[in-house]
């Protein structure tokens, strides 16, 4: 963890990790016994589902829950269905947790190779929702936001993680065969990639324009890339396909590439894993892999209290049990040790004003967190510029009275959703 | 499932850059303390015992608040030790145990506990207990008086009430070096220019106070007492030197006006804040009717610096 500096006048500076001129190849993780994978649906009982225990499963098969829905997950191995149980992502969002048994003989589906020489918006849909680095699906979809703009990360946005530069480094090839293939099913005009001054040369070969990106969080961050260096500011409150503009990953692009390419869907995540001592370490885990996998294959260990984070130390999500998968997205896996997790605290705010030089949207935090502790969300973001926040965390990483000051903007931010949502249904 | 490692789960970020309010807070106190020893070089044991009177005055009503209040106790966070300090630091040496009880008192549960505590106060509460004690016996802060019973080898009047009784001549036997070395009659903490401005800084560079509010407080009193010098009346007003260094000015200037909760966060309204205390000290010490403007004069700008802190940058994507 790294701490304010002796000289407390200087802003905070934390430097996003850059990755070497030729890093190793990723460390592969062995497969496990089975696999766990995310629907974003739910279970419901009086609905008939299409899929049960015991079903085999091919990889690279589609799993669709039930009739009539575009939502389906891809098996990223052959095996059989073991169980299918409700599960609860970050604010109480409903989701199905698919385990699947896998089996000794590794069994493709040829669906997907059948109509990958020719890529289609209806066939990309059909098949890529569930690549490694989860390209957004919405973007095959006809929708009335005309995308304009892709913007690809080639610069991991959280601290110590590595994996997106990671792939620009070593898979522009891939990278160039997906800009191409969406360029043909999505209609989309330009590409922006943005990479850390060291990659710009990598990053040309792959067809887009390239921009460079600061070195200090939270210069990578996508809405800070928008206004700084596209100059394309997104009014507060608006979102990224309002302005013509879909923040992809590396790792999305080059696995659209693979699958067209190769006609097979790519079912390995590249991640950079962070050990206890902020060692990162880059390894290649199949979609669906238990931490605890990873784990036993570095010789880590998480001990009782201590915090397993899905992603990096500022924007990651910390998860119950090892036995969580990796994701589509998990770019990055870290263990904190006990002895170092900072406790936040009940202190209120003391108006020290690090927060606001930290802020690199010019929030007014002080303020703004003196209405969220009080419940006033709605005054919040009439006049304190709530929805300019861009999450980055900065300020409670700075907070002197250590509150926990990210958390009530994001808490603010799904109550007022909530209340909006329920508003429109009663109308 | 049972006996499962449990692991700690809580939202992002998962990193803090280690500060803390206590660490704030005694980092102010070291800061401070050194400013305090040639008072007690100069007062002997009335000076000890009115800073150690304070400091455990001020930490046992807050501790009997948060009893009553039923909240934490938060006399750990070291805040109302500070403003013990602070407090005794201000005050004559001579100052009797009531009045430095009722300091504290006004101070801790008037000046902070009963806004909510640390951070909720308007204004800084060691100068609210100041200007109450002041105003309700006006004959504690005559330091002439109230120091009468020792025998010192420097000036033996208050630099600030000669200058306002006697004018510019009557200091003229001030030497600069004297005032910086605290060879002046002053509060207990108030004298020692270069002890002050030391701590001051060594604040400034860690960071734990705004130099911002400092700067432009200093800077204020400078042009100030300058323009006065020149354009005032001839012979009537002394030069910004002295106003620098004699008074509270210095201990406003590093501990006082940039007390947290009742100042200014962004970067213009603290050089507006800084400022408006420095040119108002000077109007109340040349103008008005007190011998020091310092305590009303960073008072008045704690009351306008909610207004004044709502000039700030534009939001990313506001849209006006």
């Amino acid at each position: 963890m790294i701490k304010k500096s002796f000289f407390g006048t200087l802003k905070p500076r934390l430097e996003y990790a850059i990755i070497d001129v030729s890093p190793p190849d990723p460390q592969e993780i062995p497969a496990s016994t089975s696999v766990q994978l995310f629907a974003g649906v739910a279970l419901e009982q009086e609905k008939r589902h299409l899929l049960k225990a015991g079903d085999p499963v091919k990889a690279g098969q589609k799993l669709t829950l039930f009739e009539n829905k575009d939502d389906y997950v891809t098996a990223p191995v052959s095996g059989t269905i073991a169980e299918m149980a409700p599960f609860y992502g970050d604010f109480g969002s409903k989701m199905t947790s698919i385990t699947i048994d896998i089996s000794e003989n590794h069994e493709i589906d040829a669906h997907f190779k059948k109509i990958a020489p020719s890529p289609t918006r209806e066939n990309a849909k059909e098949y890529l929702c569930c690549l490694p680095g989860r390209f957004p699906v919405s973007l095959f979809s006809d929708s009335e936001q005309k995308i304009t703009t892709l913007l690809i990360m080639g610069m991991d946005t959280d601290l110590l993680t590595l994996t997106q530069q990671f792939i620009v480094k070593t898979k522009t090839p891939a990278i160039k065969s997906g800009i191409l293939a969406l360029k043909e099913t999505t209609g989309i005009e330009k590409f922006v990639i943005a990479v850390p001054e060291t990659l710009s040369q990598d990053a040309v070969s792959t067809g887009a324009i390239v921009k460079p990106v600061g070195s200090i969080y939270p210069a990578a961050s996508p809405h800070l890339i928008l206004n700084d260096i596209l100059g394309k500011e997104i009014p507060a409150g608006q979102s990224f396909e309002d302005m013509g503009v879909a923040v992809v990953s590396a790792e999305a692009v080059a696995s659209i590439g693979t699958a067209y390419d190769s006609g097979q869907i790519p079912a390995k995540k590249i991640l950079t894993v962070i050990d206890k001592s902020g060692q990162a370490k880059m390894v290649s885990a199949v979609i669906g892999t238990p931490l605890k996998d990873i784990f036993t294959a570095l010789n880590m260990t998480a001990n009782h209290e201590d915090r397993i984070i899905a992603g990096g130390p500022m924007k990651g999500a910390s998860v119950y049990t090892e036995d969580h998968p990796v994701c589509e997205n998990t770019d990055a896996v870290m263990v904190q040790d006990r002895s170092v997790i900072p406790l936040i605290s009940d202190n209120a705010c003391i108006n020290c004003g690090e927060c606001v030089r930290a802020c690199p949207a010019n929030v007014p935090v002080n303020m703004l967190i003196r209405f969220l502790e009080a419940g006033q969300f709605m005054e919040g973001a009439d006049s304190y510029d709530l929805y300019s926040c861009i999450e980055c965390g900065l300020c409670s990483y700075v907070c002197t009275a250590k509150m926990p000051i990210l958390q009530y903007i994001r808490l603010a931010k799904y109550e007022l959703a909530r209340i909006q949502k329920a508003e429109a249904e009663n109308v | 499932m049972f006996n499962q490692k449990k692991f700690i789960v809580s939202h992002a970020p998962f990193w803090h850059d280690g500060s803390a309010l206590s660490k704030k807070h005694y980092h102010i106190i070291l800061a401070a303390l050194p400013a305090v020893i040639p008072g007690i070089y100069t007062y002997g044991g009335r000076a000890v015992a009115v800073v150690a009177f304070s400091m455990a005055t001020a930490i046992l009503w807050e501790l009997i608040i948060n009893v009553i209040g039923k909240r934490q106790v938060s006399i750990g966070d070291g805040n109302a030790a500070l403003i013990g300090l602070l407090l005794a630091m201000l005050l004559p040496a001579t100052t009797p145990w009531w009045a430095v009880l009722t300091g504290t008192f006004v101070a801790v549960v008037i000046g902070k506990q009963i806004f909510g505590g640390l951070g909720g106060n308007p204004f800084n509460p060691v100068l609210l207990s100041i200007a109450i004690l002041s105003v309700s016996w006006r004959g504690l802060f005559d330091f002439d008086e109230a120091l009468l019973t020792y025998d010192f080898d420097f000036a033996m009047a208050y630099p600030l009430a000669a200058l306002k009784h006697l004018g510019p001549d009557g200091v003229a036997s001030f030497s600069v070096l004297d005032l910086l070395l605290g060879r002046q009659v002053g509060g207990i903490g108030s004298t020692c220019g270069i002890l002050l401005i030391a701590g001051g800084l060594y604040l400034v560079v860690r960071g734990f106070i705004r130099w911002e509010i400092s700067v432009s407080f200093l800077a204020g009193i400078f042009a100030t007492a300058l323009l006065f010098k020149f354009f005032g009346s001839p012979g009537q007003y002394e030069g910004p030197l002295f106003h620098l260094l004699t008074g509270y000015t210095l201990i406003g200037a590093f501990y006082l006006a940039t007390e947290d909760s009742s100042s200014p966060v962004n970067f213009i309204p603290m050089l507006i804040y800084g400022a408006g205390c420095g040119v108002m000290t000077i109007f109340i010490r040349n103008v008005g009717d007190y011998v020091d403007g310092v305590v009303f004069a960073i008072l008045l700008m704690n009351l306008v610096n909610p207004i004044i802190d709502k000039i700030r940058p534009k939001a990313l994507g506001k849209v006006v």
